[in-house]
């Protein structure tokens, strides 16, 4: 088992963790220049800097246009329709019991019961699953990956799984779409893209971008040919579906033709077929809704996390699932090794990780998840204080997300600090992996940014050559990618993407001139 | 197309029977349960709760429920039957109001309203004894003769229960016609694989709600139709069976009469009764018909050679074997390596790469089928502007136009079994001034040459028999008229360039995927007087209501059968992906460049296809409602996968497709899909 105690110091204060090289963290002033030999790696990725007072400020709260109107009193049955038809049956309710008719007394004392009654039912639903209290954007922020969804200016990221491009969710409800080989920078506005919680780009596609918003799934259309800085709202899709909102979290099937979301309020997730826009929703009882979805890279295995102290399993053929209790709290969040037979998690209230092993997938078991039988703890996360030059550092806690690099070969977490004390700050730690023939994990170490930013999200590039590439959302607004120089130890045989091809035609010209075919 | 018949109609006898009669079993085992729980909800006493529960238990067993349980199992086996009967995996969409009108005289479906009429009836009848009371019995002992003379007793007849029988086959007969417009015998294929169980158990809260909902609305049609009409049953009824009319009891087809709501309650539980019960034989068929079939790929033993997957896909078997096949490719292709390296194995003796051979053709064939379909489709919208529209007077111009049309298909004809390399066909015209008897020999000789020797080839020798029968040179022949006005091409138009039996355009009948019942002449002679009218009065604004066609169910049309293609289009792209690490003899690269033209040929016609102006973009909305209208948005699922499939193969081939010999045109359009510019 890896523990923090393990861990080199963290770097000094104000400087900047720069990039892995030889496997040790460099760290320096954040003017330093990166080793000539790796240069022209990051010329081209964008660092970016939105601070938060730059993001103009949602006009209006109200989102109907009620107010804009001189209050014009109609009949009691044309407001009770209109509430129908805006709210529901406790609209109506509602427009009845504070009716100002004289008479209906017997209506409005029968409304106010069963009002009563509604919210009677609805705390005693609530004290069964207490997320279900919280408005929609408490909810989000509660289960949403970013560690300061509601006050960051950034509040989701994602690369594109083929290319270097990545769309990043503002504070403000826009989206910007950074693309290394142009200039253009499309922003996306919609009247329903609001509060996004998670981002994902289809797989095997150039363009499609799926966002999950407060009240349905947005699927953006983006012709990368164009050159138009704010797509229109036609260019937007609508997945929206009754009872499923808000949208937390958002998993393309690595084969990109099924999109699952998952909303903390709905015990349904729904797995869309996007083109049509039909949907089958996976009911499981238990639980009282899924917050967090991980796909595994090589597509047999889903997992859905639930706001209770249980998270699911999926297997992606027949859609039969496993049930873990856990015994703490809810799990956070968790990622897949690249070969889908490990899934490491880690749970709220307890600072370390499990690992759980999957038996081999191979498509003759239909309806099995193969799960083993008990998940193991491979790191401790817990406090721990290191003695450095400058004076005493507690760093440790709750782990808030995880990720796995596509190689398997680092993994990054970002710790939250214990909210108690205030000198233990949130920080990322790095540790190398490997999944085969045993699963190991080493100490890599802290990354640091600048003095004051604290890291808010973290996600790794889909296909950088020479490693891995983390990037990271800091709480100052700032975009920072870190690279991670090391030579793969086993060919990665993960995704399409970049298997050996890539490498073999950057290092040798003359293999691509070689017919490949036959001739028959 | 008939060579093996026999061996396909009994593979599908093999595969189809069991699912048929595990779904009828399962039907009539739900059904003591439905009736249970009718019998309890139509006795409903909320005052007297324990008294109310004690009696419905002791109701479940009486003589009469029982029977009336075995009687209602043959309601469901028949309908089940009929299920079976009309199912089809391509649905039949009628391109304008007149053809829906046709589908709904036509005598199968004639018999199929009958059939469920009388079902409603029995149904109807089974409900009202089992809800006794004053439903139970047909004839009563009237009221107001026993304070006359108590020695006779005269017989009368109960109105609520003849109301109870006619609503019955009322909703049986409203069930029927919502059958046919809900395009029910559709069987749609699911998007993920679920258990059986799962499928039925996801789907049963939206039957139970839909079938309330429905009831509801049924019940309000029969009491305006009983206001109305009621009389003349009653009347009838009475005279034959010599009852007397209750003058203490209101008539029923008043209002107040109708205003009775314990019979509005039962009529309604009745309805819902008959629709849940029958709605959930429908929903085992779907689901026990569209679950995955296992074949294997090569034959352990010597009998089973027909039964496995390159051969089936090869041969021209019924449209759901043919689908099944597609669906376990896909399957196969995506979850199991095991399959996926029999397809790719050499034969053992001569080492020849059969299997993929085999399957790899197929797929490429249907999706050139396609594409030629797309084509001519494009064509027919862009020459409408010019082509005038042949009035019967233009006698011999039209004739002209329509052997032009005719060898246009032959032209296409002749080319279908090569790859199509260029979007932009010949000119039709060209094509058109070949003597006809040339090409028709041509194209027979081509395609029994070539190695893709396909039975439309046949069904074009019918298209051009049809030129020498009776009506040849007539105007009304319907295969040459609907040649004239080709804004919307409409299903029928394709069919005969397609694989299904030369068919009769306007009314087509759930015929594919069934047996082609053979028209009767006296039915074409009336499709040929249809033809007439329909030219006389196009005029009309009125008419043209009927006639109108929509362009959105034409697209419809088109995309019908666009499931295959989809799976075609997956299985081969997760193959061809799959032998970049699996494929141990190379047997895929020497298919890898005709593959790739063929998806992006087709890639190009599709993307050509929605810049056409009366094509949507965007799929309509659907609700979560128990009839399927997935086949209303397959062409967007079509685009979706098919950009897929081609980046699957780009991203996982990577720079090695630069040497794979495709055109310049194809080769600039791969170099796109390498930059993730699509």
């Amino acid at each position: 088992m890896c523990s923090l105690a393990l861990f080199p110091p963290p770097p000094a204060p104000g400087d900047v963790t720069l990039y892995e090289f030889n496997n040790a963290l460099v760290s320096g002033h954040i003017y330093e220049k990166l080793p000539l030999a790796f240069q022209d790696q990051l010329a081209d990725l964008p660092v970016l800097t939105i601070p938060k007072e730059t993001l103009k400020a949602h006009s209006r709260l109200e989102h109907s246009t009620k107010p804009a109107f001189i209050h014009h009193q109609e009949t009691l049955w044309k407001r009770c329709l209109n509430a129908w038809r805006d709210v529901g049956m406790c609209g109506v309710l509602n427009e009845i019991a504070n009716a100002e008719e004289a008479d209906l007394q017997w209506m409005k004392t029968g409304s106010r019961w069963a009002l009563a009654l509604c919210h009677w039912v609805s705390s005693l639903h609530g004290s069964l699953f207490p997320h279900l209290s919280l408005c929609s954007e408490d909810m989000i922020a509660e289960f949403s990956q970013a560690v300061d969804w509601a006050g960051c200016s950034i509040r989701a990221f994602a690369w594109h799984p083929h290319t270097s491009k990545f769309a990043v969710a503002l504070l403000d409800d826009s989206i910007r779409v950074h693309n290394t080989n142009s200039a253009t920078i499309p922003i996306l506005k919609h009247r329903l893209q609001r509060n996004v919680a998670s981002m994902a780009w289809k797989p095997l596609s150039a363009s499609i971008l799926a966002v999950a918003c407060q009240s349905c799934v947005l699927l953006w259309h983006l012709d990368p040919t164009s050159l138009s800085t704010r797509p229109s709202s036609g260019c937007a899709q609508v997945l929206a579906y009754p009872g499923h909102s808000p949208v937390t979290s958002l998993a393309w099937a690595p084969s990109g033709e099924m999109l699952l979301s998952a909303s903390p309020v709905d015990t349904a997730m729904l797995v869309w077929d996007v083109s049509t826009e039909n949907c089958v929703p996976l009911q499981w009882f238990g639980g009282g809704g899924v917050t967090y979805l991980a796909w595994s890279p090589d597509g047999s295995k889903v997992l859905a996390a639930t706001p209770s102290a249980v998270f699911r399993v999926w297997e992606a053929q027949m859609w039969t699932c496993e049930r873990w209790p856990t015994i703490k709290g809810r799990c956070q969040t968790g990622c897949w090794s690249p070969d889908g037979s490990r899934l490491l998690f880690t749970v709220l209230g307890e600072s370390v990780i499990y690992s759980l092993s999957f038996s081999e997938y191979s498509g003759e078991m239909q309806g099995q998840v193969g799960g083993s039988k008990t998940a193991s703890i491979v790191a401790d996360l817990s406090e721990t204080t290191f003695e450095t030059l400058y004076g005493e550092e507690r760093i440790g806690g709750e782990v808030h997300s995880m990720v796995w690099d596509p190689s398997g070969e680092r993994l990054a977490a970002l710790v939250r600090g214990n909210p108690e004390s205030p000198e233990s700050r949130t920080i990322i730690a790095v540790f190398r992996t490997r999944n085969s023939p045993v699963f190991e994990l080493l100490p890599c170490g802290f990354l640091q940014g600048e003095p004051g930013a604290e890291p808010q999200l973290i996600t790794f590039h889909p296909c950088f050559k020479k490693g891995a590439l983390l990037t990271v959302c800091w709480s100052t607004g700032k975009i920072s990618h870190i690279p991670f120089y090391f030579i793969s130890a086993q060919v990665p045989c993960f995704s399409p993407s970049h298997s050996p091809v890539v490498a073999l035609s950057g290092s040798s010209a003359s293999v691509r001139e070689q017919p490949l075919f036959s001739e028959l | 197309m008939r060579a093996g018949g026999g061996e396909q109609q009994a593979l599908l006898r093999q595969v189809l029977g069991w699912r048929v009669a595990a779904s009828i079993a399962w039907s009539v085992l739900l059904l003591p349960l439905c009736t249970a729980v009718f019998i309890s909800i139509s006795s409903i006493d909320l005052f007297h709760p324990i008294q109310w529960i004690s009696d419905s238990f002791n109701d479940w067993y009486t003589s009469y429920v029982i029977f009336c349980i075995l009687l209602m199992s043959v309601v469901i086996l028949i309908i089940s039957i009929f299920n079976v009967e009309f199912y089809a995996v391509v649905p039949s969409i009628p391109c304008s109001r007149l053809a829906l009108l046709g589908k709904i005289i036509h005598p199968r479906q004639v018999i199929h309203s009958v059939v469920h009429a009388i079902m409603g009836m029995l149904v109807a009848w089974c409900a009202a004894v089992m809800t006794k009371g004053k439903f139970q019995f047909l004839a009563l002992p009237c009221t107001a003769s026993e304070s006359l003379d108590g020695a006779v007793q005269h017989m009368c007849l109960n109105e609520y229960h003849l109301f109870l029988l006619l609503s019955g086959a009322f909703m049986g007969y409203n069930y029927s016609l919502l059958y046919l417009v809900n395009n029910m015998n559709y069987l749609p294929f699911p998007v993920i694989q679920q258990y059986k169980y799962l499928r039925f158990r996801r789907s049963l809260p939206l039957l139970v709600k839909h079938s309330c909902v429905e009831s509801l609305y049924l019940v309000r049609n029969v009491c305006v139709a009983y206001y109305f009409f009621g009389y003349i049953p009653r009347a009838w009824i009475s005279t034959t069976m010599d009852l007397n009319t209750d003058s203490k009891l209101h008539p029923l087809d008043t209002l107040t009469g109708l205003l009775d709501l314990s019979l509005l309650y039962h009529t309604w539980l009745c309805g819902i009764f008959l629709l849940i019960t029958w709605h959930i034989a429908w929903l085992l068929f779907k689901i026990y018909a569209t679950e995955a079939h296992h074949f294997p790929v090569q034959p352990t033993f010597a009998e089973e050679t027909d039964q496995c997957l390159p051969k089936i896909l090869n041969s021209n078997p019924p449209l759901l074997i043919k689908f099944l096949a597609l669906q376990d490719l896909m399957l196969l292709s995506q979850y199991s390596p095991v399959r996926r390296q029999e397809v790719f194995s050499l034969s053992q003796p001569g080492g020849h790469p059969h299997n993929w051979t085999a399957i790899s053709k197929e797929c490429l064939n249907l999706l050139s089928d396609l594409t030629q379909k797309l084509i001519m489709q494009q064509e027919a919208a862009a020459t409408n502007g010019r082509v005038k529209q042949p009035s019967t007077g233009e006698l011999g111009r039209s004739l002209s136009s329509s052997e032009a049309t005719v060898t246009e298909e032959m032209a296409f004809q002749t080319q279908r079994s090569n790859v199509v390399s260029r979007t932009h066909m010949p000119s039709l015209v060209k094509s058109s001034l070949m003597p006809l008897k040339a090409l028709s020999t041509s194209d027979l000789g081509s395609s029994f040459g070539s190695p893709f020797s396909s039975p439309p080839s046949l069904n074009r020798k019918a298209g051009i028999l049809d030129l020498n029968s009776p009506w040849h040179g007539s105007v009304q022949s319907p295969h040459l008229m609907r040649r004239g006005p080709k804004l919307w091409t409409s299903n029928s138009d394709l069919q005969i360039n397609g694989s299904h039996p030369a068919s009769f355009p306007v009314i087509s009948v759930a015929r594919i995927g069934n047996e082609a019942i053979q028209p009767s002449f006296i039915y074409t002679w009336l499709q040929n007087k249809q033809e007439q009218v329909r030219n006389f009065l196009s005029k009309r604004v009125l008419i043209m209501y009927f006639f109108s066609k929509h362009p959105e169910a034409s697209i419809q049309a088109v995309f019908s059968d666009a499931q295959m293609h989809i799976w075609a289009l997956e299985g081969l792209s997760r193959l061809v992906a799959a032998s970049f690490t699996e494929d141990r003899f190379g047997v895929v690269q020497t298919t890898l460049p005709a593959i790739l033209n063929t998806l992006l040929t087709l890639q190009e016609v599709v993307d050509k296809h929605f810049k056409l102006p009366h094509a949507s973009s965007k799929p309509l909305r659907i609700s979560g409602s128990l009839m399927d209208t997935s086949f209303k948005t397959l062409r967007f699922a079509l685009r979706a996968s098919l950009k897929t499939a081609i980046y699957r193969i780009t991203t996982t081939f990577g720079e090695h497709l630069n040497a794979v010999q495709v055109s310049a045109e194809h080769k600039k359009r791969l170099q796109q899909f390498l930059e993730f510019k699509e």
